[in-house]
């Protein structure tokens, strides 16, 4: 266990993080630490490492060099992808994907908490309690008339809620979500902030994202990424007034 | 357990095991005490034959649980299959004993024919049925969980994964051809007399071997059904859809896949243990990696994650073999490429697939005209998915790809 503050301890720390691609650095001394309980958006221009980041944190990327810490002590950099989501990290991709062929019911049975093996699986019974969680995740995301067609039939911002409604069932204690409101109307993208917010008042989260009004929605602490390290930290009003930051969005 | 068989039972798998287990009674009753000449007696090389395609048939229900519903495309399938073969056949050649031609009663033919003077060790045992038989499964599964332990855990995938099972194949048959390596070398195991005691030629034999068969595939459909339905058959069509997605929900996708592989191999190697006392002959050609390609054939053509399909794409395509080979020998592996191109062009779900997405069509009319009209259809059941699912089959909003869809 290293440092512990009583108040909010710190649930994610990146430290000094590097990962290049054929000499493209896409993570630069990144370094990042979220508490827990906390909602933090992260914003940049294309290119900043966000993805990358997130690829990070879930072991889909090995970083170069630096570390990656888990509720203190766990090394992130050890563990693969599954192992990762066991632990507690759930997440959410920028292009949706869900499983086309299974019903939304069942996208959501396979992603709901609980054990994973090949035998527990195998002999695996839905219970009551299941149902009924399913039941309360298909009316937060509203799909709850949907329950029985194939996912593959879903429009974009439907298997967007979809994606939120998985990461519930997950029930992880860190939430990644990858631009959440992309493609999606702007009646669409207040009521995903509005979820999300929800979502946040017993979840860490961590949301990626370029719609600076979807941003604004959140009102949260903002880090802005830039070149694959963190070029501002601090609320929105604070960070948009920077001007290194004014030059990354509107410079070129 | 029983439960998950009966599980299984409940849906789709029901009506195949019943038309299997009604031919497993009527076929040998029909052979045996209808007389020769009368218009149902069915002729020794008929039971032969329909024997040999239900294992076909049980080697495709095999491939179908990791191609169809786990998208791994096995090629190298007859492998397991021929080693369930050998492993019957090293029984069948120790059976034969001191009535070989060179009246040795321990080693067989070739063996004296090579000059060894002692049986190798790996021979050992297999005059037991019992261990045998145990070989059967256990072969073919021990090599799929050290094949598949290694490259699932490499995430060795798609395209790749199929050209090393070839390569695994072809390794076995060259192995197999050589005479030191100690199963007969090109020439294989054949002169069989007899199996548990029983005359291997006689007609009583060839029925139960007939009945026998049909059971093991029924048995095969069971225990696909089970696994399909339960939830573990959720990831597996979840990995095959999308395996990263799988991964990033905690489900340890190599083993998922590890575990299919070997339930897969088991059921080849029945299969290919019931083929070699029907045929009389076990040889190295049954590596060749064609026989694998085959095998994948007649699962496209069936409908892939189905449950009857492998099972009707296997008989069908054998008997159109059997056809062609006679009538027009040199057509046959044109018509054979043909067919594939023609399956995977215009029944990319194949047989069966097509016609559950027909009968989806219907099925959604029929509720569009109710539905117009302003009322339910007629009796729905509710607790029936399979209805909901091939409706949505026939929408234009579903995604038109060859991966397939879980059909029934």
């Amino acid at each position: 266990m290293t440092e512990v503050h009583a108040a909010a301890p710190t649930l994610l720390y990146l430290d000094n993080v590097t990962v290049s691609f054929d000499g493209f650095r896409a993570l630069n001394a990144l370094s990042l630490a979220v508490e827990a309980g906390e909602m933090r958006a992260i914003i940049g221009p294309n290119g900043a490492g966000k993805t990358t980041m997130m690829d990070v944190i879930t072991g889909k990327t090995r970083p170069d060099e630096g570390e990656v810490f888990f509720e203190g002590s766990i090394d992130l950099t050890r563990h693969d992808e599954a192992e990762i989501a066991e632990l507690g990290i759930g997440r959410k991709f920028q292009k949706p994907t869900v499983f086309e062929f299974h019903t939304i019911w069942d996208n959501l049975e396979l992603a709901l908490k609980g054990e994973r093996g090949v035998f527990a699986t195998l002999f695996h019974r839905s219970n009551g309690a299941e149902a009924a969680r399913i039941e309360e995740i298909l009316a937060t995301i509203r799909l709850g008339h949907l329950r029985d067609s194939l996912a593959g039939n879903l429009s974009h911002g439907q298997r967007q809620w979809l994606e939120i409604g998985m990461l519930l069932a997950q029930d992880p204690k860190l939430l990644l979500v990858d631009e959440p409101a992309a493609g999606m109307t702007d009646e669409e993208t207040a009521e995903t902030a509005k979820l999300l917010k929800q979502i946040a008042e017993t979840h860490t989260v961590i949301v990626v994202e370029h719609d600076m009004t979807f941003v604004r929605d959140l009102d949260v602490k903002v880090t802005v990424l830039h070149e694959g390290s963190v070029l501002a930290e601090g609320s929105l009003d604070h960070v948009s007034a920077d001007p290194r930051v004014i030059e990354v969005y509107l410079g070129r | 357990m029983t439960a998950t068989m009966l599980k299984g039972l409940s849906r789709g798998a029901f009506p195949i095991v019943v038309v299997l287990v009604a031919l497993a009674v009527i076929v040998p009753i029909l052979h045996l005490w209808v007389p020769p000449g009368h218009a149902l007696h069915i002729p020794t090389y008929a039971v032969a034959l329909f024997g040999k395609y239900l294992t076909y048939a049980l080697l495709a229900v095999a491939l179908n649980l990791v191609w169809g519903y786990c998208g791994i495309l096995s090629l190298g399938h007859g492998a397991f299959f021929a080693l369930g073969g050998y492993a019957m056949g090293m029984y069948l050649m120790r059976q034969i004993g001191a009535r070989g031609v060179y009246a040795n009663p321990i080693l067989p033919d070739f063996m004296v024919f090579l000059n060894w003077k002692e049986l190798p060790w790996f021979w050992y045992g297999f005059d037991s049925f019992f261990y045998a038989a145990l070989m059967v499964v256990l072969i073919p599964g021990l090599l799929a969980l050290v094949f598949g332990w290694f490259a699932f855990r490499s995430r060795v995938t798609g395209v790749y994964l199929s050209i090393i099972t070839q390569a695994l194949t072809y390794a076995l048959l060259l192995a197999f051809f050589r005479n030191n390596f100690g199963f007969g070398g090109n020439n294989g195991l054949t002169d069989f007399k007899d199996i548990l005691g029983f005359d291997i030629q006689s007609n009583a034999t060839r029925s139960a071997l007939f009945a026998a068969t049909a059971i093991a595939l029924a048995l095969g459909v069971l225990v696909t059904a089970a696994i399909v339905r339960s939830k573990f058959g959720k990831v597996l069509v979840a990995v095959r859809d999308a395996e990263s997605r799988t991964r990033f929900l905690g489900y340890r996708v190599e083993h998922v896949k590890l575990f299919a592989f070997v339930v897969s191999a088991c059921m080849a190697g029945i299969a290919g243990a019931l083929y070699v006392p029907q045929v009389g002959i076990i040889n190295p050609s049954e590596f060749a990696p064609a026989n694998s390609i085959e095998v994948v054939i007649w699962t496209a053509v069936g409908g892939r994650a189905t449950l009857a399909g492998p099972i009707i794409g296997a008989v069908l395509v054998n008997l159109a073999k059997s056809y062609f080979t006679a009538a027009f020998p040199a057509a046959w592996l044109f018509l054979l490429g043909g067919l594939f191109v023609a399956v995977t062009l215009f029944l990319p779900r194949g047989i069966l697939g097509s016609l559950s997405q027909g009968f989806g069509i219907v099925v959604a009319r029929h509720r569009a005209v109710f539905a117009e009209k302003g009322m339910s259809p007629p009796h729905e059941p509710s607790d029936e998915p399979a209805p909901a699912a091939s409706e949505s089959h026939a929408s234009p909003a579903a995604p038109a790809r060859l991966q397939t869809a879980p059909a029934e």
